[in-house]
C-alpha cells in the first residue's frame, strides 16, 4: 500500500517544547523537550512512574499539557481533542492492548479510517456514490493492510480469540491504517516471550523501512531498544536525564542511578 | 434474483395485511395488536441503537416518543381538522394524505432535537450516571406537557381520528395500517443503513472501547449526537403513530413504564441485534395480549419472565447476533450486515 500524504514540509514531524503535565501536586512531567525528525526511530526509556505514558497521552491529545506546546508537523495540538491530533498525523498502540473485541478483524481495520472516511450520516443513509465509492476503497485498503501484515487469514476472526502476539501486531497495524506520520508504541513487548520478542524488532523494523513513518517507542526490554532505536531519551521523576545513542545512555551514570539506586544509603 | 426475496416477501406480507384489513377478513381488534406491533419493533430498534450498539443505558425513550407524539398530533389536528382550540383546519383536509408523513417524520425530528438534551451530557458522563440523565429528561419531558394548558395538559390531546377521517374521505383505505407498516420498514431500514456502514460501526467502537475509538480518529462527541438523535427521532416516529392509531395522547402514557416495556424489549430480543429487536418487539406484543386474561396480574408475570431470562439468557433471545449469525442459510437471501 502506498501513503497518500507525502511530507512535504521540513517541519519536523514532531516538537515538543518545555512540556509540563501536573496532576494535582504531582509534576508527572516537567519541562520535556524532544524533536523528532522525518523517519526517524527513537525510544523512550525510565523507570516506572517516571512518566513515560503520560508523555504519550500528551502527544496523542488525551491530556491537555498544564505547560508547553507540542507541535505535529508543524502543527500546534493545544485544545485539540485526540481526534483531531490523530487527523494531523499521530497514531499509537497501547500498553495494554486495546482492540475493539467484539468487531470482526477487518472492522477493527476499517472503523480505524473512521478520521478520513471523507462522507457523513446522510451519505451512509442513502448509499451515495461517494459511500460507495469510499467504502470500497476502505475495504480494499483494509485488506491490502492485513495482507502484508500477514494477518488475512483472521479477517472475520474476532481480536479476542486471537494469540497474545497476533494481537499486537494487529494493534500495530491498526495504528497505522490511519496513515500516520508519526507512530508511538507503547511496550509493544510487554507480555511477549523471547521469541515474539524477536518477531516484533523485526516487524518494527520492517514497518520503519516499509511505510514512511517515524517511530517513537516506549520499552522496558533493553534489548529491544539496543537493536532498534537511533536515539534514545531517559526520563525520571518527568525530568529528562540522558540522551543519545544508546550506547551513551547505556553507560551514563544517571541512567545506572535511575536503574539501580546509587551507593550512598 | 434470490437477493430480492426479503424485500418481495416485505412487499407481500404490507399488501396482504393491507388487502384484509381493507376487505375486513382481520378484526379491529388483530389490526391493533398488529399495528402496535410495528409502533413496539420502531421503538426497540431504536432503543438499541443506543442501548446495545452504543453501551450506554438510557431509559427515557418514551420521553422521546412522548415529543413525536404531541408534535404529530399537535401539527396534524392544527393544519387538517376542526378543533375546539386551534379552530378551523390551515390546510384543504383533502391534502391530508399527502402531508401525513411529513408530520409524522416532523414529530420525529422534534424528538431528535429533544434527544439532545441527553446528547450533550452524553460528552462527560457515562453509564449510570447517564442513565440518571435519561430519567431525567423523560421526567422533564412530560412535565413540560402535563403543565402546557393549550395542548390540554396532563388531560391529554385528541382530534386525530379526525384527521384519519380526512385521509379517508379523500381515497377509503385502512390508512393507518399502511403507515404504520411504511414507518416500521423506513425506520429499520434507516437503522440498519446507519449501523452497517463503517460510519455507524464508529458506535461499537465507542461501546467496546471508548478511549481507543477516540484515538483511532473516531469523533466520539459526533457519534454520539448522531446516535442519540437517531435513536430518539425514530422514537419520536413511534409516538407519532403511536398517537395516531390511539387517536388520543397524554403525558401519562409515556412515563418511565413506557420506557420500562422498550427496556424490556431490548435486553429480551439481545443488546447489539436488530432482529433480535424485532423479534422480541413481535413476541412482547403478543405476550401482552395474550396474558391480557390475567388483567393486572400480568405485571406479576411479565417481570417475573424478565427474572427467569436474565437468570437463564441473559443475553436475550439472539445475543448480539443476528438472524444470519443464527441461521447462514438465510444470508442467501438477505444480507444482515
Amino acid at each position: 500500500m502506498t501513503q497518500t500524504q507525502t511530507h512535504t514540509n521540513t517541519a519536523p514531524v514532531l516538537e515538543v517544547r518545555g512540556l509540563t503535565q501536573r496532576f494535582g501536586g504531582l509534576t508527572a512531567v516537567n519541562n520535556f523537550n524532544v524533536t523528532l525528525k522525518h523517519g526517524e526511530l527513537a525510544g523512550l526509556i525510565g523507570p516506572n512512574g517516571a512518566g513515560k505514558t503520560t508523555v504519550f497521552n500528551l502527544v496523542s491529545g488525551f491530556y491537555q499539557p498544564s505547560e508547553g506546546d507540542i507541535l505535529v508537523c508543524g502543527s500546534n495540538t493545544k485544545g485539540m481533542k485526540p481526534h483531531q491530533v490523530t487527523g494531523l498525523g499521530v497514531a499509537r498502540t497501547f500498553q495494554n492492548i486495546r482492540l475493539w473485541n467484539d468487531m470482526s478483524v477487518l472492522d477493527n481495520i476499517r472503523v480505524a479510517q473512521h478520521g478520513r472516511l471523507g462522507y457523513g450520516f446522510f451519505h451512509a443513509i442513502a448509499r451515495s456514490g461517494r459511500y460507495r465509492r469510499r467504502e470500497d476503497e476502505v475495504e480494499r485498503e483494509a485488506r491490502e493492510l492485513l495482507e502484508v501484515f500477514d494477518l488475512l487469514r483472521f479477517a472475520d476472526e474476532y481480536p479476542k480469540n486471537l494469540p497474545y502476539g497476533t494481537q499486537r501486531k494487529l494493534e500495530i497495524a491498526r495504528a497505522l491504517s490511519s496513515h500516520p506520520q508519526l507512530l508511538l508504541l507503547d511496550e509493544p513487548a510487554a507480555g511477549l516471550n523471547s521469541a515474539d520478542v524477536k518477531d516484533l524488532i523485526r516487524l518494527v523494523r520492517w514497518i520503519h523501512g516499509r511505510f514512511d513513518v517515524t517511530i517513537w517507542m516506549i520499552e522496558h526490554h533493553m534489548d529491544v531498544m539496543m537493536e532498534l532505536c537511533e536515539q534514545i531519551k531517559v526520563i525520571d521523576f518527568g525530568q529528562t536525564i540522558a540522551e543519545g545513542t544508546p550506547e551513551t545512555v547505556r553507560n551514563h551514570p544517571a541512567v545506572i542511578t535511575a536503574y539501580l539506586g546509587d551507593d550512598n544509603i | 434474483m434470490l437477493r430480492y426475496t426479503f424485500h418481495i416477501l416485505l412487499i407481500l406480507a404490507g399488501g396482504l395485511i393491507t388487502w384484509m384489513a381493507y376487505e375486513e377478513m382481520i378484526g379491529l381488534y388483530t389490526l391493533s395488536v398488529l399495528m402496535f406491533m410495528g409502533v413496539n419493533i420502531i421503538m426497540s430498534t431504536s432503543l438499541n441503537l443506543v442501548n446495545g450498539y452504543m453501551g450506554e443505558f438510557s431509559c427515557g425513550h418514551a420521553g422521546f416518543m412522548c415529543v413525536g407524539a404531541y408534535v404529530s398530533s399537535i401539527l396534524g389536528v392544527l393544519l387538517f381538522a376542526k378543533d375546539k382550540v386551534f379552530g378551523a383546519p390551515l390546510l384543504d383536509p383533502s391534502l391530508a394524505i399527502y402531508a401525513f408523513p411529513f408530520i409524522v417524520l416532523a414529530g420525529g425530528v422534534a424528538a431528535a432535537l429533544a434527544g439532545l438534551l441527553v446528547a450533550i451530557p452524553s460528552y462527560k458522563t457515562r453509564g449510570d450516571y447517564l442513565a440518571i440523565i435519561t430519567i431525567a429528561a423523560n421526567y422533564i419531558i412530560i412535565s413540560v406537557i402535563e403543565n402546557l394548558g393549550v395542548i390540554g395538559g396532563s388531560r391529554g390531546f385528541m382530534g386525530m381520528k379526525r384527521v384519519i377521517n380526512a385521509m379517508e374521505d379523500v381515497a377509503y383505505l385502512p390508512w393507518m395500517p399502511i403507515w404504520v407498516f411504511l414507518f416500521t420498514v423506513f425506520s429499520v431500514w434507516l437503522l440498519r443503513r446507519y449501523l452497517s456502514s463503517t460510519f455507524g460501526k464508529g458506535v461499537s467502537a465507542i461501546c467496546q472501547d471508548e478511549v481507543a475509538a477516540e484515538i483511532m480518529s473516531v469523533n466520539t462527541n459526533k457519534i454520539k449526537t448522531i446516535s442519540f438523535m437517531v435513536s430518539s427521532g425514530v422514537a419520536g416516529i413511534a409516538g407519532g403513530l403511536f398517537a395516531y392509531v390511539i387517536g388520543y395522547v397524554n403525558p401519562g402514557s409515556f412515563n418511565i413504564l413506557k420506557s420500562t416495556e422498550a427496556l424490556v424489549m431490548v435486553y429480551l430480543g439481545g443488546m447489539g441485534s436488530l432482529s433480535g429487536s424485532i423479534l422480541s418487539a413481535v413476541l412482547f406484543t403478543l405476550l401482552l395480549e395474550a396474558l391480557r386474561p390475567l388483567q393486572i396480574i400480568k405485571w406479576v408475570v411479565i417481570p417475573l419472565l424478565l427474572i427467569i431470562l436474565m437468570q437463564f439468557r441473559p443475553e436475550g433471545i439472539m445475543g448480539n447476533k443476528e438472524l444470519g449469525d443464527m441461521f447462514p442459510w438465510l444470508k442467501r437471501f438477505y444480507k444482515f450486515k
